[in-house]
């Protein structure tokens, strides 16, 4: 089923129909979930209202770290079964995840001040969590590096499965050291420490967050295949005015997404 | 063998070999990754006097001592051991006794924590000022963090201190 869906021409048309839905949904459960965070829920009792910075920071990082393991999912199986689907759609996916980081990052950065006392400490959750940025802008740099889009691919892919060691470091940072960052509150073994009036509205934001994360990535994804197909034409019809000078953008006369 | 099936083995291998490292690494350094050290912790290390540390805990109860000039003395407590810190300085709004802190500063020869700074720490509780005081009717409140059973550490010298 997976290699059906993985055709670029029939991605394309199922893409074409999923992606209005995927960004009108996101929209609609992010604006009852913003509803909820910062109207509705109650403050709580030691943060008072700084406590709504958590329902951005903590679906972000989340998000940060899901969207990683997408990445380094899509790019083993871009490396292995050399599918040109899932190279683009982890070559997409990577500035989507390395906002979310930031995002993550910064609310992180606002909630501290307040609470903590500073902007910024390197214990080794937050240490861990910056390393997960580098690696984005890593990624997003490696890939675009080369001029064979499919060289810079694969490099790439290498470092994003090198980098997935950092995930469970960045999950179990709290647990295994002593951390100025609190443990986990929802994913944790036993209940949730987290009031039900709180536990809802964090719950809406992330699953709005996880309908815009399909959303952008669907236009990227698109984006990307409509650029290869357009540089494949361009180079065909150069190829056949002018047939000595087909090298001259440094790309292969027949990207991979045509064969 | 297929090309693929052996490029899967490859990155199997791999991944294999790398988290085996990660994790070599990680159990070296362990003690160079806590960002702060318990009372007990301190007691037991002797760490020298002109290092700076930070040493984390719950404030003990009725220990603290507001001087003039924003000058404070209380005790840093894991339970087991307590450390006399003195500060001078603007306290962390999340500060008040039973709340978890991390001082940094030096040890002084006679045993008090001289700290230049002060963090609140957090604990991952987030609930209504109701269902707290719910809860403390009932009896079912704990101060200072229930999450000992629940994130049991692996590392026995990095105890967290809540």
């Amino acid at each position: 089923m997976l290699t059906r869906l993985a055709n670029p021409a029939r991605f394309m048309r199922i893409s074409a129909v999923a992606l209005p839905w995927c960004a009108w949904a996101s929209c609609a459960v992010i604006a009852v979930g913003l509803y909820l965070a910062l109207i509705a829920a109650p403050p709580d009792y030691q943060q008072g209202e700084a406590v709504r910075i958590m329902y951005v920071h903590v679906p972000a990082a989340w998000m940060a770290l899901n969207i990683y393991l997408f990445v380094a999912v899509a790019s083993a199986v871009a490396l292995v079964w050399r599918h040109p689907l899932a190279e683009i759609a982890a070559r997409s996916a990577a500035p989507i995840g390395a906002a979310f980081t930031f995002v993550c990052l910064a609310s992180g950065s606002l909630w501290g001040r307040p609470m903590w006392g500073t902007w910024w400490v390197w214990d080794a959750r937050l240490t861990s969590v910056l390393v997960l940025f580098f690696l984005y802008l890593g990624y997003i740099a490696l890939v675009n590096g080369f001029d064979d889009p499919g060289r810079g691919g694969r490099v790439g892919s290498i470092l994003a499965l090198v980098g997935v060691v950092n995930l469970p470091i960045i999950k179990f940072s709290v647990d295994w050291w002593n951390t100025l960052h609190q443990p986990a509150s929802v994913l944790r073994f036993g209940k949730p420490t987290i009031a039900l009036s709180m536990l809802v509205p964090l719950l809406v934001m992330a699953l709005g967050f996880m309908l815009l994360f399909a959303a952008l990535l669907l236009v990227r994804m698109r984006t990307e295949l409509n650029e290869r197909k357009i540089r494949a034409l361009r180079l065909n019809s150069a190829a056949s005015v002018r047939p000595k000078r087909r090298s001259e953008h440094g790309v292969p006369a027949r990207p991979a997404v045509l064969r | 063998m297929t090309r693929k099936q052996q490029r899967l083995g490859l990155l199997a291998l791999g991944m294999t070999a790398l988290g085996g490292a990660t994790a070599l690494v990680l159990t070296a350094f362990s003690s160079n990754l806590v960002f702060f050290y318990s009372p007990s912790d301190l007691k037991a290390q002797a760490i020298s006097a002109d290092r700076r540390v930070r040493i984390g805990g719950l404030v003990e109860d009725g220990s603290v001592k507001r001087g003039a000039d924003s000058r404070v003395a209380f005790r840093i407590t894991d339970g087991k051991t307590d450390v006399a810190v003195v500060y001078h300085g603007i306290l962390p709004d999340l500060f008040r006794e039973g709340q978890g802190v991390v001082a940094e500063g030096k040890l002084e020869p006679g045993g008090a924590f001289d700290a230049s700074t002060i963090l609140a720490k957090h604990d991952e509780r987030y609930m209504p000022r109701e269902v707290v005081d719910a809860l403390k009717k009932s009896g079912h409140w704990q101060e200072g963090g229930a999450s000992e059973a629940a994130a049991a550490p692996l590392n026995a010298a990095a105890t967290p201190v809540r």
